[in-house]
């Protein structure tokens, strides 16, 4: 289970830092998204994984430590704003900038030395 | 009183939430006047409560009733009730300066200011390392609003950077934090610091790999050197009083370093002893030689202030490189002093940006000031003050950071490096001063407006700052010695935090 558990949250880590570094912002998004569910997941297994273990004493033989869902539930609170934060804001630079490249200005293109903003043509 | 040292964290949530409710809300003079009473408040608390600190010890204040380490403890020390008082003071200055319009640019400016204000100094209150991440999430998220207040192109091309490169640090952040708590067991810092010394082995790796994700993070805050290409873009283009409230942003990643690599990760951390310093020693000195290329680069003042701030964010990073009683307390002394000149100057460069139409604030020929005299003596203060010139504050400062240098190699390193940042301030801030006050053509501008006077205030209170750290630098650099001293001794700054542990 810890093998499979740590592929995944390695698989969304490197699919977010991937769209993280693309150019557009919408993928930008996807990939701030994609990371932060990596950390949710990473946050959930630092108290480490275990079966049959409920949170609360008394349930259950063992228990398993309450800290990190309570970390994750803070971590998904912050998160889910932030990515609202950055949709709406990508939004605004579209309208403002005229294409959705981050940086505002869509770089260049190899035969097209004078195509520079895509709001224009 | 018991409650104070959580005051300098609820006056701002409390007026700030004052502030979007419906009878103040719509009006904006009603909004100005509680904001200076808000700011006034929480100026005095933070002074009633540094005044305590030093008379009667640290104060811990268990949020909640739930003793250390199992709930979030605030730890009001020397060092965060110094950096509190100084976000307290800087905030009244900045609102000061700000409520004569430069508030009215977009809505909730107000509101804004004050949530910033509440995660500012709960960053530097904490004792808990996990509210350290949520407060720097409450500072930042204030901050993406007020970066594009007033609206524009060039705010919003330097928000998508600022807020993208952040949210990543904020990942990064909960990574560190994961891969500690899941080896160390404890997010409360004295307690981490002490526990932090029986790691072996390979959990020690993985506690390393923690640590200096962190690193990463806290210096993508501190504009430390890779990561630092987001802040002259960012500070060139926030309006006037935003960009002088982020003259503070910077420091908190230097104070979280400090706090994070001498506490937790200090002398004591066996196997994990000092991690940081190998990495801090080069950024750091890359970081002053890169802001001191951006100073000579700059066009205009406000990217000239901004760069100036990668300076010194690079000089306190050498302090925490040297990682010596007497550096940090240099660096506390010189942390005070360079948030307080750079905000003036980021000030002062609005006012003189409006007195010359079209040419701003950019080094070129244009008409004259209509106040010359008043522009001109604040600008030669704030550039005697932030060249590092005697006998105003930066010179005591960089002298103190110069003192505390310890071998001959770190001497070699670091007396260049900051003199070297001091000479490119003093050329361009020279260059500056000439094209601006002496080689105007024609006369003042018909429809420039001059500084009203609590736009004169503000920015005169915070450079006011400048000769009074001199006055009192006798018994401000003392205070500074204590608080270092606390940092460094591991009995005081973790163990006496937490009740029944001893050494």
């Amino acid at each position: 289970m810890e093998g499979l558990y740590a592929f995944c949250v390695g698989l969304l880590t490197a699919c977010g830092i991937f769209l993280t570094l693309r150019g557009r912002s919408f993928s930008v998004v996807m990939g701030l998204t994609l990371l932060s569910y990596a950390v949710n997941l990473f946050l959930f297994a630092s108290g480490r994984l275990k079966l049959n273990a409920a949170a609360v004493l008394g349930q259950s033989e063992q228990y398993s430590d309450p800290l990190p869902q309570a970390l994750v539930l803070t971590a998904i609170v912050i998160g889910f704003a932030m990515t609202a934060f950055a949709v709406i804001l990508a939004m605004r630079a579209r309208a403002d900038l005229g294409n959705d490249h981050v940086d505002g200005v869509l770089p260049a293109q190899p035969g097209d030395p004078t195509y520079k903003s895509g709001g224009h043509h | 009183m018991q409650h104070l040292s959580i005051f300098p964290i609820l006056i701002p949530l409390l007026f700030g939430a004052i502030m979007l409710l419906p009878p103040i809300s719509r009006d904006i003079s009603s909004q100005r006047i509680s904001s200076i009473v808000g700011t006034l408040f929480l100026l005095a608390s933070s002074a009633v409560l540094l005044f305590k600190v030093d008379n009667e010890g640290v104060q811990l204040y268990a949020l909640g009733g739930w003793q250390a380490p199992f709930g979030i403890a605030l730890v009001a020390d020397r060092i965060s009730s110094l950096l509190v008082l100084l976000t307290s003071f800087l905030a009244f200055a900045v609102m000061l300066y700000s409520i004569s319009g430069k508030d009215k640019g977009g809505a909730y400016f107000h509101p804004l200011f004050m949530f910033q204000i509440m995660g500012i100094n709960g960053a530097f209150l904490t004792g808990d390392i996990f509210n350290l991440f949520v407060f720097f999430e409450v500072l930042l998220i204030a901050s993406y609003a007020l970066l594009i207040h007033a609206g524009g192109k060039q705010k919003t091309q330097a928000a998508m950077h600022y807020v993208i490169l952040n949210l990543v640090g904020s990942s990064l952040f909960l990574f560190g934090l994961g891969i500690l708590y899941g080896t160390l067991g404890t997010l409360n810092m004295a307690d981490m610091a002490i526990k932090v010394g029986q790691l072996e082995g390979e959990t020690a790796t993985l506690a390393k790999t923690g640590a200096l994700l962190l690193l990463v993070v806290f210096g993508l805050k501190a504009a430390m050197l890779p990561m630092h290409f987001w802040l002259p873009k960012t500070y060139a283009s926030a309006s006037a009083p935003v960009a002088a409230l982020f003259a503070i942003m910077t420091k908190v990643g230097i104070y979280s370093i400090f706090r994070v690599y001498t506490v937790i990760f200090g002398e004591h951390a066996g196997e994990l002893a000092n991690i940081a310093t190998p990495w801090l020693w080069p950024l750091a000195l890359l970081t002053i030689l890169i802001g001191s290329i951006g100073v000579f680069a700059s066009p205009n003042i406000r990217t000239m202030s901004a760069n100036l701030v990668i300076v010194s964010s690079g000089s306190l990073l050498a302090c925490a490189a040297i990682n010596s009683e007497a550096a940090t307390s240099a660096a506390f002394y010189y942390m005070v002093h360079s948030t307080l000149a750079s905000a003036g100057l980021f000030l002062l460069a609005d006012v003189m940006a409006r007195q010359r139409g079209k040419a701003e604030d950019r080094f070129v020929h244009s008409r004259l000031f209509v106040q010359p005299r008043l522009l001109g003596v604040a600008f030669a203060i704030s550039a005697l003050a932030l060249i590092g010139m005697p006998p105003l504050s930066g010179f005591v400062g960089k002298i103190m950071i110069l003192q505390a240098t310890q071998s001959t190699a770190q001497t070699m390193w670091v007396w260049p490096l900051i003199l070297i940042g001091s000479l490119a301030a003093l050329v361009t801030f020279s260059r500056a001063g000439t094209t601006l006050f002496w080689r105007h053509n024609g006369s003042a501008s018909s429809d420039a407006e001059p500084a009203k006077a609590n736009e004169i205030v503000g920015i005169g209170l915070l450079l006011l700052a400048s000769p009074i750290l001199v006055l009192f630098g006798g018994e401000i650099s003392e205070f500074t010695q204590q608080a270092a001293h606390y940092l460094h001794d591991i009995q005081s700054s973790a163990y006496d935090l937490l009740p029944g542990v001893t050494q």
